[in-house]
């Protein structure tokens, strides 16, 4: 009996200590699109089909290298 | 894809605010409200002043998200903190929470009325249709949707901030590092013009008259 009572105890208390879900699945609760899917305005660049991740990904990730000037000053 | 972070080496930050009017450009900004700003510390102490840019970090466990009574927020496949404006309350806890400042409320009301939270939103958006006007008017552009970086990273001019792939980011910094140098050796006439014709040349005397 008392170790029963003694489970549910430390059961209660460690459900004090968890932590409500933070991933981004409640980024489609919210209704968010998703980045690669691309924007309905004039401005999207080239490089890339909208709704298609793995180019979207690869086209940032050289997009981010044009903030390396060791890339830029090398030309490579 | 890693998680979109930004780095701004304080090294290489001039305090030019160039960020900072790209940003309230960019997403048109309501006055009162900077999203990003140039902190600056040792303030004309000489080889001593350091500058940073700062905006919402993007918390891989954000104290906003943690706190807001409402549950506003949210983390996108790409690991940026957004928040919907439509359940936003504009209590500030989150202002409370953020230990970056980050959180900012538009007080353009009577009596200081204090609207909904406005933040760096890494020029993602929100929870509105992609690059649409609803989206622009309540968050600003959507720049990752149209296959762009951040308008205040691709905007600095001596690349001090950074945006993107953290781990790409990081590389770039981490480079950069290794063939600079540390401390002093990154500072000074020498690093900044090159090294002098006549190191043992010194100034003329003085005349006195």
């Amino acid at each position: 009996m008392m170790r029963a009572l003694l489970m549910s105890a430390l059961m209660l208390a460690l459900f004090g200590c968890g932590e409500k879900i933070q991933s981004q699945t409640n980024a489609r609760d919210a209704g968010d699109q998703q980045a690669y899917l691309g924007a309905h305005d004039p401005f999207v660049t080239k490089g890339w089909t909208a709704g298609n991740k793995a180019e979207w990904e690869k086209h940032m990730r050289a997009r981010t290298q044009t903030q390396n000037e060791s890339v830029r000053i090398n030309g490579i | 894809m890693a998680r979109m972070k930004f780095i701004c080496d304080a090294e290489r930050c001039i305090e030019c605010n160039a960020c900072v009017t790209a940003c309230k450009n960019e997403n048109e900004v309501p006055w009162g409200v900077n999203r990003r700003r140039v902190v600056t510390i040792n303030d004309g102490l000489v080889g001593q002043e350091k500058s940073i840019s700062v905006a919402c970090m993007h918390c891989s466990d954000a104290p906003c998200m943690a706190v807001c009574p409402v549950d506003c927020f949210y983390r996108t496949d790409e690991g940026v903190v957004l928040h919907d404006k439509d359940i936003c309350i504009g209590c500030g806890y989150c202002s409370y929470a953020c230990p970056f400042g980050a959180p900012q409320f538009p007080s353009n009301g009577a009596f200081g009325l204090r609207g909904k939270m406005d933040k760096c939103t890494f020029c993602a958006g929100g929870p509105e249709e992609n690059g649409s006007k609803a989206e622009f008017e309540k968050y600003g552009r959507n720049r990752l949707s149209e296959g762009k970086l951040p308008a205040c990273a691709e905007m600095c001019s001596t690349k001090a901030l950074l945006g993107g792939d953290g781990d790409v980011v990081a590389d770039i910094f981490r480079e950069r590092v290794v063939h600079r140098g540390k401390g002093s050796e990154v500072w000074g006439w020498g690093t900044a013009y090159g090294k002098l014709p006549n190191p043992k040349a010194k100034p003329a005397p003085e005349k006195k008259s």
